[in-house]
């Protein structure tokens, strides 16, 4: 394999761990914390945070979701999906826009 | 950290480890080691080996190289922890912690090949912005780094971008100096799996 590819797989690997591994919260839930999409309102301040800004999180952010029912192995897990989530993201745009860049000098 | 669990929900044989580390580093155990440790199933097992093969599996890059990426994408973050960590692990790797010094204080000016300067330039305009141009990417192309290159710095700007998020959602705790060092030692010599 070689090495990008290799480097690639390890992260797809991790992205499928994150969403469809064994979890406490629900692979749909982890979903919506990954993309930062249709988040529940308890979770939306802490989740759009970590994708964002997670410098901004504080203890509050963690109480508002645990004070409506989420447990810490919950929250442990979406916060790792909204910031696997994130990087994924960046990383997918990076590569495309390499891509461009390379189809383009290509054709010239 | 925010969550009990990562303070204190290890099993038995993990707690014993960390407490075999604090004796033999004379340090706590980072809690960027804690947190790959908790539930290693879910995140930490995957997590190591994805961080590991981009910041020391092949690659045209340096192991200083990537270090400072990994240090430039946590100040854009504002990850404290992890510009920490990284700069006292890419000031050992290059020997030269005033050259990391000087990239964090000011990109344009600091001392370091064109191509890299590049590269950290579209990593930083990737990470603020959430976006990146083929025209940035043509950019750091003309400079003379390979697409391969691009796509190794694109997988470090990845993993520290979750690692970011993660240190600074469950507020890890800085390390004083001489912590960072050693878990920068630590690092050169034994990689993140």
């Amino acid at each position: 394999m070689p090495d990008e590819d290799k480097k690639r797989a390890a992260q797809r690997a991790l992205v499928d761990s994150v969403l469809n591994g064994e979890g406490r919260a629900s692979a749909e839930l982890r979903a919506r914390a990954f993309s930062n999409a249709n988040v529940p309102p308890p979770l939306q301040a802490l989740i759009a945070k970590v994708a964002t800004r997670p410098a901004q999180v504080t203890d509050a952010d963690f109480a508002a979701a645990k004070a409506s029912g989420f447990s810490e192995d919950q929250l442990f897990e979406l916060v790792i999906s909204a910031a696997v989530g994130q990087s994924a993201r960046l990383y997918e745009a990076g590569l495309a826009a390499l891509a461009q860049a390379t189809a383009s000098e290509e054709a010239r | 950290m925010r969550l009990d669990i990562l303070n204190r929900g290890y099993r038995p044989g993990t707690k014993l480890l960390f407490a075999v580390i604090r004796v033999f580093s004379g340090q706590p155990v980072p809690d960027a080691a804690k947190l790959v440790f908790y539930r290693p199933g879910f995140y930490g097992a995957r997590a190591k080996e994805f961080t590991h093969e981009a910041m020391r599996g092949p690659s045209a890059w340096s192991v200083a190289d990537r270090e400072l990426m990994a240090a430039f994408v946590s100040k854009v973050n504002d990850s404290a922890f992890c510009v920490g960590a990284h700069t006292a692990t890419a000031g050992q790797a290059y020997q030269d912690g005033a050259k990391v010094q000087a990239v964090l204080a000011d990109l344009e000016s600091a001392p370091v090949e064109e191509g890299l300067r590049a590269t950290l330039r579209m990593l930083g305009q990737l990470t603020r912005a959430g976006k990146v141009g083929a025209d940035d990417m043509r950019d750091v192309l003309a400079a003379g780094v390979s697409p391969g290159q691009v796509e190794d710095a694109l997988a470090v700007c990845a993993a520290f971008n979750t690692t970011d998020r993660l240190a600074d959602a469950f507020g890890f705790e800085l390390l004083s100096p001489e912590g960072f060092e050693a878990g920068a030692k630590y690092l050169l010599k034994r990689g993140y799996r």
